[in-house]
């Protein structure tokens, strides 16, 4: 769980080497997870071979747009990132959290013999290596420890993929999240793709990448390959059209809960819940208790829940956050702002999946600037919004 | 400045998120909607030590859970006392339940009344409605140690005198010397002789030092501030009122999200709080 800084030496290895790489993982035990072709998206789900790879696709993002087109290469990570997020592995979407059965008139909680295999990513983008630092800090670094979370994480191995390209909804830069990986990887990979060669310049971070590494066909980079992973996520970064203006902007937004802004949004939002299935560090559950047909047997399911339902506010009488503006609200202040006072950092990495993936295209960049200004010269947006209920 | 930690670590369990059956010794039947249950571990000799104001995870059998705070006596953790409302499915459930039938228990989580903090003030509780359930360990706590404080004061309001929780424990109380209690109703019918209006009516009134006082406030999130108000207006100090609050919870420890108030989770970081950590926020809309 350390974030280790990788060493110095960087080394190449050939893209026509790189089923290796997934061979001497499942050689040591690792379900190996990375990017894959279905239902018209990249997908991130079990692989053995380097021909599950989206080899010469790519993606195209923007505001409530995905679509995937072809590469003129035949790069293996020519995408930007995949719609769902690694959190669905290591936080499933669905967990039985006990089983109980009646008996002697009491109840008894029945063992669970499940233990969660080792797995390794393959192609973990920097704002994911971020969400997943973050998720961390929620589910194992706080007073209690999620156990599931904790077993799939400590037997975590990942290998980073540098960002090439940024996508239409990337904004990293405005939360130093990327595009280059700095930490938390056991390997980070840079694809490198000019004239005849297709290579991959690799970085170690752990003792354990360290260990993977030698069992590959590897050989050390020269000065100029060494040099690619900063020159490549440099143009990636360079492409980044999207902003965040984070300045004050815990106290903006502990400021300007009555802001009309939220008004507005409200017209426009579907509470679909989609930017909160999407996002890399969204962690709130709920839990179904059930029985057989019987009634002898119970279980507790947990799922990931959103805080854009009416449910999850329900308390005797009704729900709490009953307007859809206080339900975006709600998200929008935890993920910019209550995230920094619960877990020291904001709850946002700049991924840009809640702007892809919302269906009427709202963009948390868009709407964070729009409450600054909004604030900044409030009676003439006044005026707009009588204008829109009107 | 208060201290709401509770002076006993939560004992933590192998799995915070696995009930234990606790069988049902007694069921009393407070008020047309509200009972009290009190039970005890079925495997274990487990002495139920907690904080007041802490609680519960209740769970029926394959029905679901909720959170309910503790309402019995501190001093006597042999046998663990819940007080609710009927309210939903649950709630329904557990008002079925009868002697030697079993439900899960998962505690205690959260923070407690400052009890401690209250050692030689004048300590005044102020409860509206099912509110008085989380403030009774409290005033078990100070009459086991009642020479350990200045004044008792509990200032209660209920929506009409059938509401009356713990009645004859509160005709009880109030016939000693050293407690004072005062009821008020919402409504009152013709057999009612007492005060009709709201709580916060009673609070300018009521006999007690401001600058000396620990008030602990719970009831409906709309009582409870405009309580603080007027305590304020009494003159106690911020930091000498505590709440209680309630919000949906899943967990209770701190990870499904459900009980968020602005940056707090009520789960872990409360319920019971201070009014400077919630004031800012009690004053907005749907938090």
């Amino acid at each position: 769980m350390t974030l280790n800084t990788s060493s110095s030496t960087k080394y190449v290895l050939e893209s026509t080497d790189f089923q290796q790489l997934i061979d001497v993982l499942v050689g040591i035990g690792y379900r190996v997870i990375g990017p894959t072709l279905d239902h018209n998206a990249v997908i991130y789900d079990d692989i053995t071979a380097v021909t599950d790879l989206p080899i010469g696709w790519t993606d195209e993002q923007d505001a409530a747009t995905y679509r995937l087109s072809r590469r003129s290469d035949e790069a293996f990570f020519g995408y930007v990132i995949a719609p769902q997020s690694w959190k669905k592995f290591l936080y499933p979407s669905q967990v039985r959290l006990w089983q109980a059965a009646l008996s002697n008139g009491s109840f008894e909680i029945l063992p669970d013999p499940e233990k969660p295999e080792p797995m390794a990513f393959i192609g973990v983008r920097s704002c994911e290596l971020h969400a997943i630092a973050i998720q961390d800090r929620v589910f194992i670094e706080g007073e209690y420890v999620d156990p599931t979370y904790h077993a799939h994480r400590e037997n975590l191995f990942i290998v980073a993929v540098n960002c090439g390209q940024a996508g239409g909804t990337c904004f990293c830069t405005s939360v130093n999240t990327g595009p280059k990986v700095e930490a938390g990887y056991d390997l980070a990979l840079t694809e490198v793709i000019d004239h005849e060669t297709h290579y991959f310049v690799v970085e170690v971070g752990t003792e354990r990448g360290q260990h993977v590494l030698e069992q590959l066909p590897v050989r050390t980079a020269d000065k100029r390959e060494a040099k690619l992973p900063k020159t490549i996520t440099d143009q990636a970064a360079h492409q980044i059209k999207r902003h965040l203006n984070t300045d004050g902007i815990k106290e903006l937004l502990y400021t300007n809960s009555e802001n009309p802004r939220w008004d507005e949004i409200a017209t426009r939002c579907l509470t679909c819940a989609n930017c909160t299935m999407v996002c890399p560090t969204c962690f709130c559950t709920t839990v179904e208790d059930v029985t057989d047909l019987t009634g002898r047997q119970a279980e507790r399911i947990r799922k990931w829940d959103s805080c854009f339902t009416m449910d999850f506010s329900y308390i005797h009488g009704g729900s709490v956050r009953y307007t859809s503006k206080s339900r975006y609200r709600q998200w929008m202040t935890h993920k910019l702002a209550t995230w920094i006072d619960q877990f020291g950092t904001l709850g946002c990495v700049g991924c840009g999946r809640c702007i892809t993936w919302c269906p009427v295209g709202i963009d948390i960049t868009a709407e964070l600037e729009a409450i600054r200004q909004t604030k900044a010269k409030g009676e003439t947006i006044k005026e707009g919004s009588d204008e829109n209920t009107g | 400045m208060i201290n709401l930690t509770p002076q006993l670590t939560t004992q933590q369990l192998t799995d915070p998120m696995q009930p234990e059956p606790f069988r049902v010794k007694r069921v009393m039947k407070e008020s047309y909607d509200t009972f009290t249950l009190e039970m005890e571990p079925v495997n274990s000799e487990r002495l139920f030590t907690f904080a007041p104001g802490q609680f519960n995870m209740l769970y029926i059998f394959g029905v679901g859970e909720i959170p309910i705070s503790i309402s019995g006596d501190p001093n006597q953790p042999a046998m663990l006392v819940h007080t609710t409302r009927i309210v939903g499915a649950v709630t329904k459930a557990m008002s079925k339940l009868k002697a030697g039938d079993v439900l899960g228990v998962r505690g205690p989580f959260g923070t407690g009344w400052p009890v401690s903090s209250a050692k030689g003030c004048d300590v005044v509780l102020v409860a509206g409605g099912i509110g008085l359930a989380p403030l009774r360990p409290v005033l078990y706590q100070m009459l086991a140690h009642r020479d350990r404080y200045g004044k008792v004061v509990l200032l209660y309001g209920c929506r009409s005198p059938e509401d009356i929780l713990f009645r004859k424990e509160l005709e009880k109380w109030r016939a000693r010397f050293d407690l004072e209690i005062f009821v008020t109703v919402d409504y009152g019918d013709s057999d009612w002789h007492g005060n009709v209006g709201v709580v916060t009516k009673l609070i300018p009134k009521a006999p007690f030092d401001a600058l000396n006082a620990v008030t602990m406030v719970c009831g409906p999130e709309v009582m409870m501030r405009f309580t603080a108000i007027e305590l304020q207006k009494r003159g106690v100090q911020g930091e000498a009122i505590a709440l209680s609050m309630e919000r949906n919870m899943k967990c209770a420890i701190g990870l499904c999200g459900h009980c968020q108030f602005g940056p707090t989770f009520i789960c872990k970081d409360g319920p019971v709080f201070t009014y400077p950590q919630l004031q800012s926020w009690l004053a907005q809309w749907e938090v």
